[in-house]
């Protein structure tokens, strides 16, 4: 990764209110993805992975941080302008069905984005719709002209990639893509982004709570808990050496084929603090199985243990000299 | 009966069991002839995708589907030798709850918002055990203690929105013991929460099923939750089990291409990144109009002709217990055999 990142994201934290109280839904979080990458991004719900992402599309705007797409700075430009870069800065969501106008037919869905790029010939928009749906294995003559409703949710989750795909974006943020799929057809979805992704040069940051899924798909994988990045490294080193101990735990704690039955007690026990009251120094301590009195005071930093292997701990698992 | 021959005979039998619903779009075939027995103690694991038939399986085991006339039902549901399909709704009442207890994969939907934890746990001990209200309440609180939630005096007071998801499942699951059945059915019930918070409820379902030495149903799409946490699973595809035998043997000798598609199209985390996934071609077939001959003939790869025309019967080879439908099933590699 000589060149520069496609994408630089800088300290960015995000803060609601709610209840009457500010909190931050994210904070301090920054990573790079260079360009042809795949970034996945796991935690559980509430750890702040589709904050990260919305925040790269900036919806909302990031309270602060900067968040740098090819050499532009997104969080001060002015929103024309911002609207011009979503064209290259695609995202598509979980629930394929309600991100789908169910009055629409699909050939209006697909050209939308066209319409707003200004593409006013009628047969230049038709002709880029019947390639991107061929391209995400849709037969257009069938397609084009039905709606939402009378498609699976597999074939809805093509239809939003078609449309996230026909400005010919540079990074599509897609943010839990194949939780709402069986696996059958989640097999599908993924073997079609990694197509796509040969084929149109994409970048990819991926969201999901899946460990396999996201091993799978990405190039380095980002570990969230409440808010903040526990650990970021390669696919192959984060598996295979997390240093961690949530990430750890988190491994641990997947029922897989492979495991069996050798599963005896979860491995994490505990739930989820409240976001609103996030614990002192560490904010995984209340549930680490290793934690010591220094991690209720002192908040750990996220820094390199060994080459492109980052993480926030006192006492990393892996990662020889500390 | 006596005691001895009640002992013996398996805790549920399913028999040819039919569940079809008359829509306005034509019939749906949702549970289409199925038999299974299930023995005491066990944990029978159902895995499918959605639309195979499970949920509306277990429903029509529990008999919670509509009697308006718009699903049709026919065959057996065995339970300690009575057939519950032939039960009144009054005394089927009697055996929710008390002998069969079910949870759902939504713990917020399941509990009543606007009533106390407390009271719908107590509710089902003073209707269904006839217990007063004080030890009904301490009971409650025993309860809520074993399924291992903090503090149970306080949380008996709380409202079902005061509880994270996975205390919410937890209180589920102590309503679902209160009647201390015999058959506890868990429908998804890990789907909608974390993984860490997954882990910790199904942990909480074994210790409690061994504990009582009761049976359990888990229903669920995942073939790793089945792998590690039952002791017989049912394949379902199409409304019809597609292969059945004990976990351990499925994990190790699929013979039905359809379980093998299945288990090749997750992702493993043992595999390198960017490993191209097997996935299965098209989509499961509409329970409206489901195909002639096997089910799973147009998505499999073996297909052959016979596969077309004629539905494949759920059988063994000589007097193995593993029971597959499949005219083409998959070898039984050689190690396995000796």
């Amino acid at each position: 990764m000589s060149q520069d990142p496609l994408l630089s994201i800088q300290d960015v934290t995000v803060e609601y209110t709610t209840q009457g109280k500010r909190f931050a839904a994210i904070s301090g979080v920054t990573f790079d993805i260079a360009e042809g990458e795949t970034l996945g991004l796991v935690g559980e719900s509430g750890c702040g992975k589709s904050t990260t992402g919305r925040a790269i599309i900036q919806l909302p705007r990031p309270t602060r941080g900067t968040v740098q797409f090819e050499g532009t700075e997104l969080t001060t430009l002015p929103y024309d302008q911002m609207r011009q870069i979503r064209q290259r800065l695609q995202i598509i969501f979980q629930d394929p069905v309600s991100s789908l106008n169910p009055r629409r037919k699909v050939k209006d869905i697909v050209a939308e984005p066209l319409v707003i790029a200004g593409i006013s010939d009628k047969a230049e928009r038709e002709g880029r719709v019947r390639e991107v749906l061929t391209a995400v294995g849709m037969d257009p003559d069938i397609t084009m002209e039905r709606r939402p409703h009378q498609f699976s949710g597999g074939q809805c989750q093509r239809i939003c990639i078609a449309r996230a795909l026909i400005m010919e974006p540079k990074l599509i943020v897609c943010d839990e893509p194949v939780s709402a799929l069986d696996v059958s057809v989640q097999a599908q979805i993924l073997n079609l982004l990694e197509d796509m992704k040969e084929r149109y040069g994409l970048t990819l940051l991926f969201i999901s709570h899946d460990l396999a899924v996201v091993k799978n798909i990405s190039d380095r994988v980002a570990v969230m808990y409440l808010g903040k990045f526990c650990e970021l490294a390669s696919s192959l080193r984060i598996y295979e050496a997390p240093a961690h101990p949530y990430t750890a735990g988190l491994m641990a704690t997947i029922p897989t084929i492979e495991a069996g039955a050798q599963l005896e007690t979860a491995a994490l026990s505990g739930e989820i603090p409240s976001p609103l009251n996030p614990p002192s120094g560490c904010r995984f301590r209340t549930r680490c199985p290793i934690a010591q009195d220094k991690c209720a005071s002192d908040e750990p930093q996220f820094r390199e243990i060994e080459t492109g292997h980052f993480v926030a701990c006192h006492f990393p698992l892996t990662g020889g000299t500390a | 009966m006596p005691a001895d021959i009640a002992e013996s005979q398996p805790l549920l039998e399913v028999i040819d069991l039919y569940t079809h619903f008359d829509t306005p779009r034509g019939v749906a075939h949702a549970v289409d002839g199925i038999s299974f027995t299930l023995d005491r103690g066990r944990t029978l694991g159902v895995v499918g995708e959605s639309g195979s038939g499970k949920s509306v399986l277990s429903r029509t085991i529990i008999d919670i589907l509509s009697h308006d006339g718009s699903v049709l039902y026919r065959g057996k549901v065995m339970f300690e030798g009575r057939d519950l399909r032939e039960l009144s709704q009054k005394e089927m009442r009697e055996v929710r709850g008390r002998e069969i207890a079910m949870v759902f994969q939504d713990p917020m939907s399941s509990l009543n918002p606007v009533k106390r934890i407390g009271k719908q746990i107590t509710e089902v001990l003073v209707k269904r055990m006839g217990m007063n209200k004080a030890s009904a309440n301490l009971r409650a609180a025993e309860l809520i203690d074993s399924v291992g939630i903090p503090d149970p005096e306080q949380q008996l007071k709380r409202y079902p929105m005061h509880l994270s998801g996975g205390m919410r499942q937890r209180v589920a699951i102590a309503i679902a013991l209160a009647g201390e059945p015999k058959l506890l059915i868990a429908d998804e019930p890990t789907t909608a929460l974390d993984v860490t918070i997954q882990a910790q409820i199904l942990d909480l379902l074994r210790k409690q099923q061994r504990e009582r030495n009761m049976a359990v149903i888990l229903i669920t799409h995942n073939l790793g939750i089945v792998s590690g946490y039952t002791d017989d699973v049912a394949v379902m595809y199409a409304g019809k089990i597609v292969e059945r035998c004990e976990t351990q043997e499925l994990m190790n000798r699929p013979r039905m291409p359809y379980t093998e598609a299945l288990m090749k199209s997750a992702p493993l985390l043992s595999d390198p990144p960017h490993t191209r996934l097997d996935a299965i071609p098209g989509l499961p077939p509409n329970l409206l109009n489901v195909p002639d001959g096997c089910r799973f003939h147009e998505r499999c790869r073996y297909a052959t002709d016979r596969c077309l025309t004629e539905l494949p019967d759920l059988t063994a080879d000589g007097s193995s217990e593993h029971l597959y439908a499949c005219w083409n099933p998959l070898e039984v590699k050689a190690e396995a055999l000796s």
